[in-house]
């Protein structure tokens, strides 16, 4: 058969040849990003993965304006960008910020939560991959019950992390950002819209998206879209919108599928399997089943 | 105050990251492929585009440039069709 080798055109605003894992879901969910806001925009950028992974000095991915600061600094550096912008009369450039659950949820919630009281035009995305992946794994605020990570390891008096994921969607929604969603990398589309979508909205903007981690999660790296579609279709992470505080939109789950299907898939969860853990999947059932009849999902 | 960039716009081009395929690499079947596009929005690399060229149904077809793939495989796993097979490279 006649071979022709093909050379992608690279057209996106994230260019290869970074350093993420094979099948990462962050860089996926940072790819789309930054091609849905295009290069009229700045990036400010937490600490983490995708931080290093693109921007090795001195080298980097992004072909659009991007700044890196301290772990806990997006949502500052943002506000300094969205007020330097406004001063100057240029306020039809987008300002993100970015930040992993980490950066988000435990080390830079106290900015981020100032950047919200003080209605910043800033969007800001969070990439929820449930720990602190880019340093070993350790636990964050957004690491689910029984996960297994390195600060919380799965044993014989243990079955990995004790507490339950800290529940950011409603901390936003408790400061009156005025649109506040969540997406999962698996499903693309709806993610690039709510993108567009947010940056019609004036003030912050809050969007959560949710990423697999291959090594952090023991998964397969061919597997990271079905994880991030089966935690949707399992009710574990409802995938909503709210605007001005009403809930305006949410993916509805089709067929529920069984948690069992989801968990199965990762290695952090395998201690789940054994005997002695069925009261755990209970609860884990319970929790799915309570976000579906909480967001009506079904 | 002069600001001055530190990295040039998109630099890591210059890094092929194919190397770090280590045992497959996907081949798109272009009879098949119906030109959805859902293998370019979910690659990690996003060097799975669309060719510009088309097959016997008149479909535009989509490549991958190996120069970069690290062989995840997610392009095969997300294919409506099952054009994409992942093949084992021979070294």
């Amino acid at each position: 058969m006649e071979t022709k080798t093909y050379k992608a055109p690279l057209s996106h605003q994230l260019n290869p040849g970074h350093s993420a894992c094979a099948g990462c879901g962050m860089i996926v969910a940072a790819r789309l990003l930054t091609d849905a806001i295009g290069p009229n925009s700045i990036m400010a950028n937490a600490t983490g993965c995708s931080e290093v992974t693109t921007t090795q000095y001195p080298m980097t991915s992004f072909k659009l304006p991007w700044i890196h600061s301290l772990f806990e600094n997006p949502a500052c550096l943002a506000t300094g960008i969205a007020a330097a912008l406004k001063k100057q009369g240029k306020e039809d450039i987008n300002v993100v910020a970015v930040g992993g659950d980490g950066a988000t949820f435990d080390i830079g919630i106290v900015h981020l939560s100032g950047m919200w009281e003080r209605g910043d035009n800033v969007l800001y995305v969070c990439y929820d991959n449930e720990a602190y992946q880019n340093t070993g794994y350790q636990t964050s605020g957004s690491t689910p019950l029984d996960a297994f990570t390195t600060t919380a390891p799965a044993g014989k008096n243990s079955f990995g992390n004790p507490t339950r994921k800290k529940d950011m969607i409603k901390i936003a929604l408790a400061h009156h950002v005025p649109y506040v969603a969540t997406a999962s990398v698996g499903y693309p589309i709806d993610f690039i819209n709510k993108i567009k979508k947010s940056l019609t909205v004036k003030g912050p903007k809050y969007l959560q998206v949710y990423v697999p981690c291959v090594p952090g999660w023991g998964s397969e790296p061919k597997d990271t879209m079905t994880i991030a579609k089966l935690a949707v279709q399992t009710g574990y992470y409802p995938i909503v919108e709210y605007i001005d505080g009403q809930l305006t939109g949410k993916m509805k789950v089709n067929k529920k599928e069984p948690i069992e299907n989801f968990l199965k898939l990762q290695k952090r969860f395998k201690h789940l399997f054994k005997p002695g853990a069925e009261g755990e999947l209970k609860k884990w059932q319970e929790l799915c089943d309570n976000n579906i009849n909480e967001f009506g999902l079904m | 105050m002069k600001i001055l960039l530190t990295a040039k716009p998109g630099t890591t081009s210059l890094v092929k990251t194919g190397n770090w395929r280590e045992s497959h690499y996907p081949e798109i079947d272009h009879e098949k492929c119906i030109g959805c596009g859902q293998c370019e929005l979910a690659c990690p690399e996003g060097i799975c585009f669309k060719t510009g060229e088309q097959n016997s149904k008149g479909k535009f077809f989509y490549e991958k440039d190996l120069d970069y793939c690290k062989g995840c495989g997610i392009c095969a796993e997300v294919c409506p069709v099952k054009a994409i097979t992942m093949r084992e490279e021979k070294k």
